[in-house]
């Protein structure tokens, strides 16, 4: 049995439109991942067929040797996928506790506990505490979500999607919509992440993904066109060509 | 250190919003027990507000609670209404055990029809709910020998309940078990929205996008809420041929679902109490309106409902809070 996510030969179309073609990818135990390429590459239907949002037409997602292919989405996260969204995606009317809540509850099989207040569970409780504090958001734990700025709700976003301990965690352009000035809040939640935890990020912001990332994928028209280390991809006068351009100098 | 970070306050705030929600129970209930004395020859219409608030009490699970739009929710109240009525008329006319047919009546419809109805949302959903409740009335109106057809169905002869208080002519024994069966049905509403799976419905109304994300299986989440909110319009409905001893056709119509969600939208949506001063407010000015001009009373309610919707989108229920900040804002 091989740790961590195995996708094989991994094909998707809309009708006539390519959007996954023969895509091949490892994501071990504790690597990070980055997926970078250009605008309608296929990076976030990829990112979905990883989840179960989108089914494969053909090709398979193993988990830890098991095929999850027919695994409905929240099965998947149930079996260790978890994912954020492009568009940051909360529960925007609650408070920031209550949003931690909701994934543990899950998470630990007591959301349909029909009878006894939602927060009586003390470990529960204790463990959202935790996670918040982690974040720096304890101070903002009865604040509707909704209050808060951008770069706050990205960080709930991922203290939420790590309250479901995952084993691979998809991150969908983390940093999009942060004003630069907190970026450094989205980069440094990311740098403290669990070290056996699988990431596989997606994102536009090379200076993120270079910060972040040992490994960097390319996708192109649906198709890996390569996959290297930071130092290999910046050198390769195709990627140059087609993605990097001007973005990065190296 | 971290254990000095990491504490649990909102004990106190949680403390202040129990003892007023008490208080506010206290209040209404007080509140039901003088009208019985002050209003004894309107038994028969303060009976109805209290089953009609069962109903929009199950809709406001829907509704307000797992965001579910429908327009068919007389199916569900309609279904208790003929079991629990059929019931009393061929088997037993305990009325306890009648309650018991009637939920199951309304939960049995909610889930065949949520397995569709929950797969689609927006308009489409709504005219699917509108079309289960069409079924339903065509089915009922067309079995006339069990359910009496246009005529409703008759020969309802209830026993008394627990053996004790019959159903009388005034409406007085109606009148009680009406409020009981309401508070009993508004306590199990309370603890359901506040449990684990409260906060569910909640999330699914907040982003069902986000609770497949953390794994729910949101599907099968709203089929079990939609579920409930049946039993509990089934509830309403066994309630209302029990204490009129009459079903009618109106019972499944789309005019009784189509008040249902004004009610609660005049009340305000996904607070429970919203239910309650809703269906109060619109029968209470249904009723007088409808006694001063028996055409135009429609008139009346639309006024209310369009100042409602454009002065306070929360329900009459906003009213407080929105008071408060003009208020704080003029200071």
């Amino acid at each position: 049995m091989t740790a961590g996510l195995e996708i094989r030969n991994l094909y998707k179309s809309f009708g006539g439109l390519k959007v996954a073609q023969d895509i091949n990818l490892d994501l071990k135990s504790g690597d990070r991942k980055a997926l970078i390429g250009p605008n309608g590459a296929g990076k976030t239907t990829f990112a979905n067929l990883i989840t179960g949002i989108l089914h494969p037409d053909s090709g398979s997602v193993r988990l830890n040797g098991v095929d999850i292919s027919g695994f409905k989405e929240s099965k998947r996260v149930k079996a260790g996928v978890a994912k954020t969204f492009q568009i940051t995606t909360l529960f925007k009317s609650m408070t920031v506790r209550e949003n931690i809540r909701l994934p543990i509850l899950e998470r630990e099989g007591k959301s349909q506990h029909w009878f006894g207040r939602a927060e009586r569970f003390s470990a529960i409780e204790a463990e959202i505490s935790k996670i918040l504090a982690q974040f720096n958001l304890l101070k903002f734990e009865e604040t509707p979500v909704r209050d808060l700025a951008y770069g706050q709700q990205r960080l709930v976003e991922l203290a939420l999607t790590l309250a479901l301990k995952p084993r691979i965690l998809i991150l969908d352009e983390p940093a999009a919509g942060v004003p630069s000035a907190d970026s450094h809040m989205i980069t440094d939640a990311l740098e403290r992440l669990p070290d056996d935890l699988s990431v596989l990020i997606i994102e536009h912001d090379m200076k993120l993904v270079f910060k972040v990332a040992s490994k960097i994928v390319v996708l192109v028209n649906g198709a890996i066109l390569t996959e290297g280390t930071p130092e290999d991809i910046s050198q390769n006068q195709q990627v140059r060509d087609l993605y990097l351009g001007a973005q990065h100098e190296h | 250190m971290e254990a000095d970070i990491i504490r649990h306050k909102p004990a106190k705030r949680l403390g202040g919003i129990f003892s007023r929600r008490i208080l506010l129970d206290i209040c209404l209930i007080s509140a039901a027990i003088a009208f019985f004395f002050i209003f004894p020859n309107n038994l028969g219409f303060m009976t109805r507000v209290l089953v009609m608030i069962i109903m929009v009490l199950s809709l406001d699970l829907v509704l307000g609670y797992a965001g579910v739009a429908t327009l068919g929710h007389a199916a569900l109240f309609g279904s208790g209404a003929y079991a629990a009525g059929i019931f009393a008329v061929y088997i037993s006319a305990n009325p306890l055990l009648g309650l018991v047919v009637g939920a199951l009546a309304g939960a049995i419809i909610a889930f065949f029809s949520g397995l569709i109805l929950m797969r689609a949302t927006g308009l489409t959903l709504l005219m699917l709910s509108i079309a289960v409740a069409q079924v339903l009335f065509e089915l009922v109106n067309s079995e006339r020998d069990l359910t009496g057809g246009s005529d409703g169905l008759l020969g309802i002869d209830m026993d008394p309940v627990l053996g004790l208080y019959a159903f009388d002519f005034y409406g007085k024994t109606g009148y009680w078990y009406a409020l009981a069966v309401l508070v009993v049905v508004f306590i199990l509403l309370r603890v359901f929205v506040a449990s684990p799976f409260g906060l569910v419905a909640r999330g699914i109304h907040a982003s069902p996008e986000r609770m497949r994300a953390i794994g729910t299986p949101v599907y099968w989440r709203l089929i079990t809420i939609y579920t409930l909110a049946g039993g509990i319009a089934g509830i309403g409905g066994a309630v209302s041929a029990q204490v009129t001893e009459l079903v009618s056709l109106e019972s499944l119509g789309f005019n009784l679902s189509a008040e249902a969600m004004i009610m609660l939208i005049l009340g305000g949506i996904g607070r429970l109490y919203g239910a309650i001063f809703g269906t109060v407010i619109f029968m209470t000015v249904h009723h007088f309106a409808a006694s001063v001009d028996p055409f135009n009373w429609l008139f009346v309610i639309g006024i209310l409902v369009l100042l409602v919707v454009y002065v306070v989108p929360e329900g009459v229920l906003g009213l407080p809070e929105k008071l408060r900040k003009h208020l704080g804002m003029a200071k």
